[in-house]
């Protein structure tokens, strides 16, 4: 009979090698998934880790991963500082929104004006959005101790009910026959977040979210904030002794998170999207709590695991074209994904133990 | 025992080998917003794919991608169709107007049809269907059947071919009866069983005993029939799983001709860029089987209405008629042009609340 054990000590190694392992027991229960389904699982596991990155058509799929796995980094280091100290900001979809409605308005306020300054503008609004609504459930939080989980995932919705009212009212295109959704940034150069260089998917997100890789990990490793976050979440009792203060965390974390989930969206509406609409979120703001956790809570491990995910949705996109593979079908194997993760991860803190002689 | 099985088909398709795709064929692509079993939408759009397939058979090949946001995703979806060799692609939501033209401009040679948008390009057309002919049918047949005289109506969103279906069915729910109030919700979503059955379940608290609706599931029928004595009318498919009660009849959306058309097209060389509105007339718009549900005098009354519009001697939006603010629209006799329909964003007199803004 087997029995967990729990280890003395976390087993770093372990800690390192769960998302290897989590991702290798993906590729063979999900290849089984897809051999269940009629497909060649090798082709299918093939199409979707090796295709985009070097198959025949790499040289469109290799910036698309820049353009979908930026977003998903950028709010996911966010969160991450959060989750840390034990602050649970769950509503990164709607300050994602919220930056964008915030950014874009800014933006169009100054159609049709070209000049330098409007574009930067725009990225201070939409950090601003996306920070005033993450200091909703902060100031609630520390004012009255509310549940950050609670209010923060509640405005989700309400921001989505402002998203279809802006796209159906205050931004809607005076051009647009009545239809829903604001004017086209890729019409409009001053505000339109081009790529860097043609065709190379590098937007100004891609590099806003390589800047907050390096900044969260400066900040973590050689801040005294860095240390007061993971303080606070190993140890909440012995960070009251040390003299955190643990409303400011708690505003600096949700707000940090918000700012930069705000500027996700001002990215993605001035450029890939390029319009507000009704359905401008797609579920960035959920995934990233997934991209968070799956790259350990650690900034490194959260720019492989958004590289990871944007991979598994490119990848995954192409398998049900090319192979006939239903949507569903890929959702099981990113869901998969993190299953095995957190499956795995008991490794870290426990061993299996063959127990010979079993009590009575 | 599971186990074994999965392995061993494992083992069986690791060992077949991928069949050859023959150059000359044509790679028709389609971009879907739901996943084909919604039973609506989505599912009508496939079943026009399938019908391409059937229809020659060899000569073509078909790939398709479900449940796609609106958005880049969407961009990149069919960017990765094009790259594949697609011939010819069908973006099959309102929301994919501008990736669609994106795309176009990149890939000049591959033809692209856009459902229910405006905006076309040498190589980029348009279609929709006149679905608004068969809400006037609909509409009839509800302001007969209720006997509260609530009709609920559940909108996906406020756009001028949601607008404009609401007005046609309100319009000839209120001629054969003047007591007639319609209640709208907004549901802010193509498909999304949960958010719809909901809809239904509060229109039907609030008295409804009729529930259309112009989202794509079959959860608003499946609400209506655990309440008992709703009707309801299938949408873009028949929903013909739940007639007799509560579907009465239905709006179905025949994608198949046109698929086909476009598709020879394509292969003749003839393609050209078309902006296609058609409605019962044509065969685009289908009115589903009327179940025996409906007393045969209205039925008789809907089929004549459908067949006066098929033959084009009556028009579903013929004056009088007024804005809901009370100003003039149409006068007596006068017609609605498809400028002024297509771009619909107001509600006629009578009906209540205001267009969400």
């Amino acid at each position: 009979m087997i029995v967990l054990e729990k280890r003395p000590q976390p087993s770093q190694a372990w800690s390192l090698a769960t998302p290897l392992v989590a991702v290798l027991a993906t590729m063979f229960f999900g290849g089984l998934l897809f051999a269940a389904l009629g497909k060649n699982p090798v082709e299918a596991i093939m199409t979707i880790f090796w295709e985009p990155l070097f198959g025949e058509f790499s040289f469109y799929y290799r910036p698309q991963l820049l353009v979908k796995g930026a977003p998903l980094v950028l709010i996911a280091i966010g969160l991450s500082l959060g989750f840390k100290a034990g602050i649970w900001n769950i509503g990164a979809e709607g300050q994602y929104i919220m930056g964008a409605i915030v950014g874009a308005g800014v933006g169009l306020a100054f159609y049709p004006l070209e000049a330098w300054y409007i574009f930067p503008l725009m990225v201070i609004g939409g950090a601003l959005g996306g920070w005033a609504w993450a200091m909703i459930p902060a100031f609630l939080k520390v004012r009255f101790g509310t549940n950050e989980i609670l209010v923060s995932l509640m405005l989700v919705y309400v921001a989505e009910q402002m998203l279809a009212s802006v796209s159906l009212g205050l931004l809607k295109n005076p051009e647009g026959f009545g239809f829903p959704g604001s004017r086209n940034f890729q019409s409009y150069a001053s505000a339109y977040n081009a790529d860097l260089i043609e065709g190379s998917g590098m937007h100004w997100g891609v590099v806003a979210a390589f800047i907050a890789v390096i900044f969260a990990y400066v900040l973590l490793n050689r801040h005294m904030l860095g240390f007061h976050i993971r303080l606070t979440g190993e140890a909440p009792r012995a960070a009251r002794f040390a003299g955190v203060n643990p409303a400011r965390l708690i505003l600096f974390c949700l707000g940090l998170s918000g700012a930069l989930a705000g500027l996700a969206g001002l990215f993605e509406v001035s450029g890939p999207s390029g319009q507000v609409s009704i359905d401008f979120n797609v579920g960035y703001g959920f995934t990233a709590i997934i991209v968070a956790f799956l790259g350990r809570l650690h900034p490194v491990g959260i720019l492989l695991a958004g590289s990871l995910m944007a991979l598994t949705y490119i990848g995954g996109e192409i398998a049900q074209s090319e192979m006939g593979l239903p949507a569903a079908a890929i959702q099981v194997f990113q869901g998969m994904l993190l299953f095995f993760l957190l499956a795995f991860d008991l490794l870290t803190n426990y061993r299996l133990r063959l127990a010979l002689k079993e009590v009575a | 025992m599971k186990f074994t099985t999965l392995l061993a088909t494992a083992a069986m398709t690791l060992g077949m080998a991928t069949a050859g795709i023959a150059q000359d064929k044509t790679k028709v692509g389609f971009v879907y917003v739901g996943p084909v079993g919604d039973g609506g939408w989505t599912y009508e759009h496939d079943k026009g794919r399938q019908a391409v397939e059937a229809e020659f058979g060899d000569q073509v090949e078909t790939v398709f991608v479900e449940s796609v946001p609106e958005g880049p995703d969407s961009e990149r979806v069919m960017t990765q169709m094009a790259l594949d060799g697609a011939d010819l692609i069908f973006t099959t939501s309102f929301g994919y107007m501008d990736p669609t033209i994106n795309v176009a401009k990149k890939f000049p040679k591959v033809k692209f049809e856009h459902a229910t948008g405006y905006k076309t390009a040498p190589n980029v057309s348009v279609y929709s269907a006149r679905f608004y002919e068969g809400r006037a049918v609909q509409g009839h047949i509800a302001g007969k059947m209720t006997k509260s005289n609530i009709i609920g109506y559940i909108g996906s969103y406020p756009i001028p071919e949601v607008i404009r279906g609401i007005n046609s069915a309100y319009i000839h729910a209120k001629k054969v009866n003047p007591d007639v109030e319609f209640k709208i919700v907004w549901a802010y979503t193509w498909f999304d069983p949960a958010k719809e059955a909901d809809a239904a379940t509060v229109l039907i608290e609030q008295g409804a005993d009729v529930i259309l609706q112009h989202t794509d599931s079959t959860a608003p029928q499946a609400a209506a029939q655990d309440a008992g004595n709703v009707i309801t009318f299938g949408q873009a498919s028949d929903m013909s799983e739940y007639a007799p009660m509560p579907r009465v009849s239905s709006i179905i959306d025949d994608w198949a001709p046109y698929y086909i058309a476009r598709t020879k097209a394509v292969m003749d060389g003839t393609w050209e860029t078309a902006n296609t509105w058609d409605g019962i007339g044509p065969g685009m718009v289908k009115i589903g089987e009327i179940s025996d549900a409906v007393p045969t005098d209205v039925k008789e009354e809907a089929l004549a209405m459908k067949a006066a519009i098929a033959d084009g001697s009556y028009h579903p939006f013929t004056g009088p008629l007024k804005k809901q603010d009370g100003s003039d629209w149409l006068a007596e006799g006068e017609v609605a042009d498809d400028g002024t329909l297509a771009g619909m964003n107001f509600y006629v007199e009578g009906l209540e609340g205001e267009i969400p803004q």
